[in-house]
């Protein structure tokens, strides 16, 4: 047919413009052709624009994978490179760099160049030396120098920054917030050879080990002293250790509650500082066959220890309560950089990411909750030995062996999330056991957003799960019996009303399911649970009934009236049902069944809960169940059925052999229509249950649905945040389930359409 | 006879009827069921005057309606007793408007004649009895009823006309010289982003306006001084259910009215007044009493917007699809995708919506157009334009299939008879094939607005908000303003509903709310279906 037309089509032009070549032909066949084009380039557009849908959010969501990537920025010799680094560090914008030297010497410098920007030689005890060092695990500024006679230098960098012409210009400065003079910590004056620190405004705690197997405690204060204005620090208390063998790595954590002793054998040592009197809590070993520890690190909020060991292992160890409630130590996961001596162990500034660095010149970017390796790096530096990073992540300096600086930008957007974040379990920090785990944002500084996107999954699973159960049985029955039983006359009423279901908007629904629903349901729960019991009941009993009515009685009700002559029986099952709701639940709930539910038999319940969603979901669902399976079961050849009839199959087992096989595509399009509308509803959800992104699979739970969780979280989300990425996520989640059902049901529709077209 | 009844199957068949029965009293009955709650807002309830012994013998009495049944459960010896929800207002002095009691403590209940109902502008409705008032200074008693509903009258007629005067000048003037005022300020801005200095005459005629509206807004401010000057004159003096006595500002009070002495008739207009009220006036504390207005208004707007955009573009991809493209397994596929993105769920384009929409197009025009606005966004926030292009993206399947419907369904003959007689293609589209898919068209685009006007998860993230202090248009140019937020229907009912700080005081409006969004819907809908089926009635002649 479309060959005939166009032929003829191709023969009309020719016609034409062999015939004349008026003006007013040319004109014609100008706006022909015009057309032609102008709804080609429309129509196309429009379908371009839908598919932009799928890609706009596949670009929104690829940034989340991406590993890191690291810009050289500058290679620079520092100036005091002969000397080896005690302490590295640079500004948060990455602009200015820190280098503390053995020598007692401090430099600023520009980060990009090595330019020095200023100089200070620390003040050191005459005949003392520099003998350990360590960062501050709640203030990474402050950086604490114990010396060879026993004492403690504090020093804190300090970047003023102000806006001369609107441009931004950082001032360093090294600032002494507890004097300038070296602080008597040990009063046997012996050397420090490991030291830990935790300072505030308010005071300082100090761990030193010294010779002869002992560490000690103290604890100082800052006192304001009111006549010379200055402050001063008083020793408090102090305490001291038996060390178990050497102490090669001390470390205190941000609220000097927990401090860690290792040495280079892997035996750890895990005290409690929270009592009078430091408490061993655990014992244990911490390094794998045949390697030795060489580094040990905190992470961001000081919970989680990063041991590197001398085969370029590093394993990630926090403190769990164990079942008596005791905390113990327990080995979270491991990484994996090269096969050298990890050399130094990076924490990131505001996430719980790590940087490390080894002997061979490999640096490595990981995220410790996400387990991913972002990017691992050879420099052809050989030996490294320090490295920096700045607080908002972008910027690396490193430095070698050789005293060599290696300045790079890096790009580590959304190094928290991946595959195993986002759908696998996961053990956080001060969680018993590795868990699924949503939970966005949270009033503290140090959290740390868990984006598990399992709950929510699930949440949406099992909504769709309990509408379908409610609307699956009702939409097929009644597509059936409208289809096929139903009088004409009857069906041209119902059909519209039904189809006027599904145009009601879900909030409407939704405000309905919370606000007058769950209440309602909470205080007549055992009258829904009599009336889904008795309605078939009621219903078979009245069909029986009927049946023994004398057939002058019967013949009144014309055939397929049976949909209206059991209105007054569903009615009048659910009147009774919900009369004797009170006398049900006195007799076996105790007088209240959710009470009852979550006292009695321990089944949790909330007043918005996965039932009331069933429910309300349902309604909205059986719209878009019944309409499709009503057409495809109604579009089954007469002479099938006629045919079954003929032979004496009585009109339900015609049903079920004949026409139910026959229209099965048809109703397997209409499950899964009905199934991707559940999935994607939002609003009934969101008001119907009470969002919490919990993995129960109890009806009297509540839930949280992807779909619920964009609406409630994406206006409140920042652009371009790892937070915004996961929304997007999510949405592609969902498009692509609706598109894949959707897609499946219309393959199997047209499939069907193409089978029974020429019956 | 039973046994054959189970072998036959004929209990299914019962069961089935079961289910479409149970489908059909569901959908009614919700229709029924909004309609009843909705419409009970407008009614002028009783005021029953109730005097309770409570529980520990403290003597109470309220003025207040009958809101509610329910039961108290007394754990202590588990049982339960009867109880009645009062509605009892005045949270100015009880801290709540509603009140359970037992039915057990009722000791006295009646309906007196003089029970007042004074709503007012802020605190809820007062319930008490009004005693005097006072007017321009002196205090003129209300001894019998007829005199109180005088004085009633005359207190909201003169309220009236204030308000009306003040909303004038505050809204309406006042908005005017302040988005002048925008105006002057964003003239100066924009010579500064281009990097320019201001051109002399440009800063003095700036200034010259800037005075002058400022001199205009100085003798408005006096008016308004006035106004509220007047306005605060009078008082009324009312006695509360227990007996103690207080003085109500007048210009408070919205309505006055006496639920217990009207008539039937008197109800009926009353209830006619309160829903023209609903749908005319703006709404008050916080979305929980007042009208409706400005989300009707925002609703409609944004879907003739939408109207504008999906139509075109949805006929223009059908007609496409049916008469140009080359049917092949293309055109099969695009049209299975196009069917498929109905069932896309609407947050999926909200989402959508707000990042390519709002802030990668938004962000970059006002980069480029509107630089002076910065760092408040103008477009590259959610707003009016972007909703509306968010739902004709949303809607454009149903244009689309619906379309392609009515184009399959012409027959072939007509196409051909027109090309036999010398017409080109885009003249027999044009001619013939459109105007007679015109009514398919028009089903569609009736689906899209009933789609549209439903919708509420999309808009909640481009551009809907819960209270928008302006109208997305008015009588400053340009006249619509499309940046602007707006309030809609659906939204007003999730949020009064859900987020607002008194629900159970809401929610009447709430359902009244939800009816008139049903009622707009389902005419819509039935529209759609009537033409639908006159149309393929139309066509089947044509077949043969």
């Amino acid at each position: 047919m479309m060959e005939n037309t166009q032929t003829f089509e191709a023969r009309m032009r020719e016609l034409l413009s062999q015939e004349s070549h008026s003006r007013y032909h040319r004109w014609r066949k100008l706006k022909d052709r015009l057309a032609k084009h102008g709804v080609a380039v429309g129509g196309i557009s429009v379908i371009i624009a839908v598919v932009l849908i799928f890609f706009y959010l596949m670009a929104e969501v690829a940034p989340a994978f991406e590993g890191a990537e690291l810009t050289p920025a500058g290679d620079y010799a520092l100036s005091r490179g002969q000397e080896k680094p005690l302490h590295l560090a640079m500004d948060e914008y990455g602009e200015v760099g820190l280098r503390v030297d053995a020598g007692g010497m401090a430099q600023f410098f520009d980060a990009t160049n090595g330019k020095l920007i200023k100089e200070h030689a620390l003040v050191l005890p005459a005949g003392a030396a520099i003998t350990s060092q360590a960062i501050a695990a709640n203030d990474p500024q402050l950086l604490a120098l114990g010396l060879s006679n026993g004492q403690v230098l504090l020093v804190k960098q300090d970047y003023k920054i102000s806006y001369p012409n609107n441009t931004r210009v950082t001032t360093p400065e090294l600032a002494f917030p507890y004097g300038e003079d070296p602080l008597a910590f040990d009063e046997a004056g012996r050397p420090l050879s490991r030291i830990a620190v935790q300072g505030d405004d308010a005071g300082l705690v100090l761990v030193g080990v010294v010779e002869g197997g002992k560490a000690l405690i103290a604890k100082f204060s800052l006192q304001e002293n009111l006549m010379t204005e200055t402050t001063e620090l008083a020793r408090e208390e102090g305490s001291e250790l038996e060390l178990n063998g050497a102490a090669d790595f001390v470390l205190l954590d941000g609220n000097a509650r927990r401090l860690y002793l290792a040495d280079k054998r892997g035996s750890l040592d895990f005290y409690t500082l929270a009592g009078a009197e430091p408490r061993l809590m655990e014992r244990l070993d911490v390094h794998a066959q045949g390697r030795e520890l060489s580094t040990v690190s905190f992470l961001l909020g000081s919970n989680s220890l990063m041991i590197g060991d001398s085969q370029g292992g590093i394993s990630q160890w926090f403190p769990v309560r164990g079942e008596k409630g005791a905390m113990h130590m327990a080995h979270v996961r491991d990484f994996q950089l090269g096969t050298a001596p990890i050399v130094a162990i990076q924490p990131e500034a505001r996430r719980k990411g790590f940087l490390a660095i080894d002997t061979a010149g490999k640096l490595g970017i990981f995220h410790a909750t996400a387990e991913r390796t972002l990017l691992r790096h050879e420099l052809s530096a050989g030996a490294l030995r320090a490295l920096a990073i700045s607080d908002r992540s972008h910027r690396l300096l490193i430095e070698d062996a050789k005293g060599q600086a290696h300045f790079f930008a890096v790009d580590n957007e959304h190094p928290e999330l991946s595959w195993s974040a986002l759908w696998g379990k996961v053990w956080y920090e001060g969680y018993d056991k590795p868990d699924y785990v949503y939970q966005s944002s949270a009033s503290n500084n140090d959290f740390e957003p868990k984006f598990s996107l399992a709950p929510l999954t699930f949440g949406t699973m099992k909504a769709a799960f309990y509408a379908m159960l409610f609307a699956v049985p009702l939409a097929l029955g009644a597509a059936m019996f409208t289809a096929y039983f139903m009088a004409p006359a009857m069906r041209t009423l119902v059909k519209p009303s039904i189809e006027i279901m599904g145009a009601l908007p879900s909030v409407i629904l939704g405000f309905l399911a919370g606000l007058w629903l769950a209440p309602f349901l909470e205080r007549h729960m055992p009258g829904l649970f009599a009336f889904l019991l008795f309605l078939p009941l009621m219903l078979i009993g009245f069909g029986l009934g009927w049946q023994r009515l004398p057939v002058g009685l019967r013949s009144r009700v014309g055939a397929g009236w049976q949909g209206a002559l059991v209105i007054p029986v569903v009615l009048l099952t659910a009147g009774l049902s919900f009369a004797f709701d009170q006398p049900i639940e006195d007799a076996l709930f105790g007088g209240n069944m959710p009470a009852w539910l979550s006292n009695v038999a321990g089944i949790g319940y909330d007043q918005r809960n996965s039932l009331i969603v069933g429910i309300a979901m349902g309604f909205a669902v059986i719209p878009s169940i019944f309409s499709i399976a009503e057409d495809s079961v109604f579009s089954v050849p007469k002479s099938l059925v006629n045919g079954s009839l003929a032979l004496g199959a009585s009109p339900w087992q015609t049903m079920v052999r004949v026409i139910l096989p026959t229209a099965s595509p048809g109703i397997f399009s209409a499950l899964m229509i009905g199934m991707g509308r559940a999935v994607g509803e939002t609003m009934i959800v969101l008001m119907a249950t009470g969002n919490t992104p919990i993995m129960e699979a109890n009806i009297f739970e509540g839930l949280r649905t992807l779909s619920a969780n964009i609406a409630v979280e994406m206006p409140e989300s920042e652009v371009g945040s790892s937070h915004y990425r996961v929304l997007f996520l999510a949405a592609l989640v969902l498009f692509m389930f609706t598109f894949t059902v959707n897609t499946l049901a219309e393959l199997v529709r047209n499939r069907l359409r193409k089978k029974y077209g020429s019956l | 006879m039973t046994k054959r009844f189970f072998k036959d199957g004929e209990h299914w068949v019962w069961l089935n009827a079961g289910a479409v029965s149970l489908c059909l009293i569901m959908v009614v009955g919700l229709l029924v069921f909004i309609f009843a709650r909705g419409a009970v807002h407008f009614w002028p309830h009783a005021i029953a005057s109730v005097e309770v012994v409570d529980g520990e013998g403290q003597k109470q009495a309220y003025l207040g309606e009958i809101y509610d049944q329910g039961e108290r459960y007394d754990s202590s010896n588990s049982k339960f007793y009867p109880q009645q929800l009062f509605k009892i207002g005045n949270r100015d002095v009880y801290g709540a408007d509603f009140k359970w009691l037992d039915t057990a403590w009722v000791k006295k209940l009646d309906y007196p004649e003089d029970a007042a109902v004074l709503e007012r502008r802020e605190w809820g409705n007062f319930y008490g009895y009004i005693l005097a008032v006072k007017e321009d200074g002196k205090r003129i008693a209300t001894p019998d009823l007829a005199a109180q509903r005088a004085a009633a009258e005359r207190l909201t007629a003169r309220n009236r006309v204030l308000a009306e005067q003040i909303k004038d000048i505050e809204k309406d003037e006042i908005g005017r010289i302040n988005y002048a005022l925008e105006e002057e300020r964003l003239r100066a801005r924009a010579y500064e982003v281009r990097g320019e200095a201001v051109p002399a005459e440009v800063l003095a005629d700036i200034e010259v306006r800037k005075t002058l509206l400022q001199q205009e807004y100085k003798a408005l401010q006096k008016q308004l001084e006035a106004l509220y000057g007047e306005a605060q004159r009078d008082e009324i003096y009312v006695r509360l259910a227990d007996g103690s006595e207080k003085a109500l500002p007048a210009h408070k009070l919205v309505h006055a009215f006496f639920p217990n002495s009207l008539s039937l008739p008197a109800k009926i207009q009353f209830f006619g007044a309160k829903l023209w009220e609903f749908l005319v006036e703006e709404p008050r504390e916080a979305n929980t009493e007042g009208g409706i207005f400005p989300a009707i208004f925002g609703t409609v707007l944004m879907v003739i917007l939408m109207s504008l955009v999906v139509t075109p573009f949805g006929v223009l991809a059908a007609v496409y699809l049916r008469e140009y493209a080359t049917q092949g397994w293309i055109t099969r596929t695009i049209r299975i995708a196009v069917n498929n993105l109905a069932g896309v769920p609407s947050i999926v384009y909200g989402v959508f919506g707000l990042g390519f929409f709002v802030y990668f197009l938004g962000g970059n025009i006002d980069q480029l157009f509107y630089p002076e606005v910065a760092p408040s966004p103008m477009f590259g926030t959610p707003g009016l334009m972007w909703a509306s292009l968010t739902l004709a993206l949303l809607t454009l399947p149903v244009v689309i299939v619906s379309t392609e419907e009515g184009l399959a369904r012409i027959p072939k003959a007509i196409r051909e008879g027109s090309l036999a007689l010398g017409a080109t293609k885009a003249e027999t589209l044009w001619r013939t094939v459109l105007p007679m898919a015109s009514p398919a068209m028009m089903t569609g685009l009736i689906l899209a607005v009933a789609r549209a006007a439903g919708e509420v998860a999309p808009l909640m993230l481009v551009g809907v908000v819960k209270l928008a202090p302006t109208l997305p248009l008015d009588a400053n140019a340009p006249f619509l303003h499309l940046e602007r937020k707006f309030m809609h229907l659906g939204f007003h009912i999730f949020d009064v509903g859900f987020q607002s700080p008194n629900v159970e005081a809401a929610r009447p409006l709430v359902y009244a709310t939800a009816f008139l969004l049903v009622l707009v819907i389902i005419l819509l809908n039935l529209i759609a279906i009537q033409m639908r089926n006159r149309l393929r009635e139309k066509y089947k002649s044509l077949e043969h």
